[in-house]
């Protein structure tokens, strides 16, 4: 039994080569459940992006492998996943989305010495751990926080506003800067709640803001439960400003909700579709029916920099690549020029205010 | 008072879902002394079948029509599921001990959630609501109490459903065989009724109010998802076993409760801690009934 094992080991060490060179990268994200827009989000961006390297000639001449993962934006399922991915051998993971995925796997990529660079996840702390291996190319919840609470500040200064978060990492996290950053500018919330994300019921919730006379409703959470709380507070006839945040950056949302999500505000890093650099990726998903809305090109732009960044070290090795991606840059993608900082976070990200409009999405004002 | 009473409404509706729900659980649990985990799953499947029948029939016939049909070919559907899982998961382990169909049916719960997913995708459906509108109960102060169409014929259908279901299972021969089974299966065999059949049509019943249950559910949210038999599924067996499983009247009862625990909790407590509430009243409940609200003590026959 043993020789024939080592017979076996021996016969794959020397088919190796004849093989042809590849190195493997991870996309982890929520493929199913009720994210699942999103996971196909960064799986179009990714599939775009390694098909893009590998005509181009791949990376340092070797073709890219792309493995995809489902984390369902479950924590224990994203360290699985995680595992599963380090056990394959990835040398980099374009993912995850939901930061309580993005934050547990992260230790695991750090531990095992893999870079993971998240194209959506926004919460602080996925990048404040200190870890020389964790990036994003999206912003943080305190920059997007803030440009939603100035907008509120400014604009609805007589709003009586609610804000509500789904009790997620992500969601309390973002609903947690706007509190902090209304609570500075002197703005006081009317009415504050937390409900679990994934409850299909929300008339109790919309009759309480009734009762207490809410005009506008902020919501850091994700777009299932966001569209559902706008089409059953049309039902009760309760129809306030709604104002959310990146996690409705799907026309998923429209789907659900339909016209009630109407007028809808949210925060979202300005358009990148409308970039130079972005134009002939968007033609070509396109061209094969894929919608390059949302975080798509985010993911497009993770495999970028991260290409870019091992081609300019010669090597693929994520402890070098990963000191090259914050020494050198910045790194040409589709979403235009993008440089790191110390912590792995995208230097001078910047978020607009967009409106929800017949089942569009576009910009309202690039400033609070 | 107008506040209280849009609670009212809604934790009646959410408590009527659950209780339609609860009372498939409680049926089976009544005939053969095992928790059909595979029951909230039945319920997704009829949600989908709804689903599937009203996005093919919109704009070919008119919305009632429609309905009735995604409700019959809905429960068609899901009683000849709730009669082959009975066939393949259960009844050859029914000799078995305890514990055995109980694992059957949790295996079976991941498998159909796992192959809905697969054959209808990973993304949530979603439908406009097909029975606007409603009308104004009350307006207080500017709080205005808005009773829609849809939940008066949730109460309804359900209402109805329920009372169907209770003839059958009171006056009909077929009842009396279930009651019957339900008391001593061997007894009953040795008297000539076939429980073999008994409980197969019981399980094909209690998926065809699995099935009911799914299409409204699916009227009234207009969104679902292969996830949605869990999360229900969970409350309406808290329901039945609040309200003392193996009794009818006890799960529409727990449905009710649970619904209104839910909608007054989160209108003058917080909305965070309402599954909190629910399950703590649970506890209590169960430490002074063990056996439910209308729950009866096993007697041990000798």
């Amino acid at each position: 039994m043993r020789k024939l094992l080592l017979g076996t080991a021996a016969l794959l060490a020397l088919s190796g080569p004849l093989a042809h060179a590849q190195v493997k990268i991870g996309v982890a994200g929520p493929l199913t459940g009720p994210n699942a827009a999103f996971g196909t989000q960064l799986k179009v961006g990714a599939d775009q992006a390694v098909a893009d390297l590998n005509k181009a000639g791949g990376v340092l001449g070797q073709q890219i492998q792309e493995i995809a993962v489902d984390d369902a934006c479950d924590p224990k399922q994203a360290v699985s996943v995680a595992n599963t991915l380090v056990t394959d051998g990835v040398v980099m993971v374009d993912g995850h989305f939901c930061s309580a995925s993005s934050i547990p796997a992260s230790k695991v990529y750090t531990e095992n010495g893999i870079l993971e660079i998240s194209p959506a996840s926004t919460n602080p702390a996925y990048t404040d751990n200190g870890s020389p291996f964790i990036f994003r190319t999206c912003g943080r919840d305190d920059q997007q926080g803030k440009v939603a609470a100035e907008y509120i500040y400014k604009h609805f200064p007589k709003a009586h506003v609610a804000v509500l978060d789904d009790n997620s990492t992500y969601g309390k996290g973002i609903a947690d800067q706007v509190r902090a950053n209304l609570a500075k500018l002197g703005f006081k919330v009317a009415y504050n709640a937390s409900y679990t994300a994934g409850e299909k019921d929300y008339s109790a919730l919309i009759s309480r803001l009734k009762e207490e006379g809410i005009t506008l409703v902020y919501i850091g959470g994700y777009y299932s439960d966001i569209g559902l709380i706008t089409r059953q507070g049309a039902a009760q006839g309760f129809t306030p400003q709604y104002f959310a945040e990146d996690a409705v950056v799907t026309p998923a949302l429209w789907q659900i909700a339909g016209s009630t999500a109407e007028g809808m505000l949210m925060t979202f890093p300005p358009p990148a579709e409308k970039d130079p650099a972005a134009a002939k990726v968007v033609a070509e998903l396109k061209a094969a029916n894929q919608d390059p809305s949302g975080y798509v090109l985010y993911s497009y732009a993770t495999i970028q920099v991260w290409a870019e960044a091992a081609t300019k070290a010669g090597t693929t090795d994520p402890t070098k690549v990963a000191a090259e991606l914050k020494s050198g840059g910045p790194w040409n993608t589709v979403l235009g020029p993008i440089s790191f900082d110390a912590k792995g976070d995208v230097v001078n990200a910047a978020y607009a205010i967009y409106r929800w409009h017949d089942g569009n999405y576009a910009v309202y004002a690039m400033k609070p | 008072m107008a506040y209280a009473l849009q609670q009212l409404i809604n934790g009646l509706t959410l408590g009527m879902i659950y209780g339609l729900i609860a009372v498939g659980y409680t049926m089976v649990y009544g005939i053969i002394g095992m928790i059909n985990f595979a029951h909230g799953d039945v319920f997704m499947i009829g949600a989908f079948v709804g689903i599937i029948v009203l996005t093919a029939l919109t704009g070919i016939t008119s919305v009632p029509l429609g309905l009735l049909a995604a409700f019959l070919l809905a429960a068609v559907f899901c009683g000849v599921y709730g009669f082959a899982i009975e066939r393949v998961a259960y009844r050859p382990l029914r000799g078995s001990f305890r514990l055995a169909p109980l694992i059957s049916a949790i295996g079976m719960s991941i498998l159909l959630e796992n192959y809905v997913q697969v054959s209808q995708g990973a993304l949530e459906r979603a439908i406009p609501n097909l029975i606007p509108g409603g009308f104004t109960l009350m307006d207080e102060n500017g709080f205005v109490v808005q009773l829609s169409w849809m939940q008066i014929s949730i109460v309804v259908v359900t209402l109805i459903v329920l009372a169907v279901f209770t003839y059958i299972v009171t006056k009909t021969p077929l009842g009396r065989a279930m009651r019957a089974v339900e008391q001593d299966a061997k007894m009953a065999a040795l008297l000539g009724i076939d429980t073999n059949r008994t409980i197969t049509l019981t399980f094909i019943i209690g998926s065809c109010l699995a099935a009911f249950a799914g299409v409204m559910f699916l009227l009234y949210y207009g969104v679902i998802d292969f996830y949605i038999g869990f999360n229900a599924g969970i409350k309406a067996f808290t329901a039945a076993v609040l309200g003392g499983i193996g009794s009818l009247p006890g799960a529409v009862l727990g449905g009710l409760l649970i619904g209104l625990i839910e909608a007054f909790w989160s209108g003058y407590a917080t909305v965070a801690y309402k599954d909190v509430a629910v399950y703590s009243i649970l506890a209590i409940v169960l430490m002074f009934m063990p056996s439910g609200l209308l729950g009866r003590h096993e007697v041990e026959k000798v």
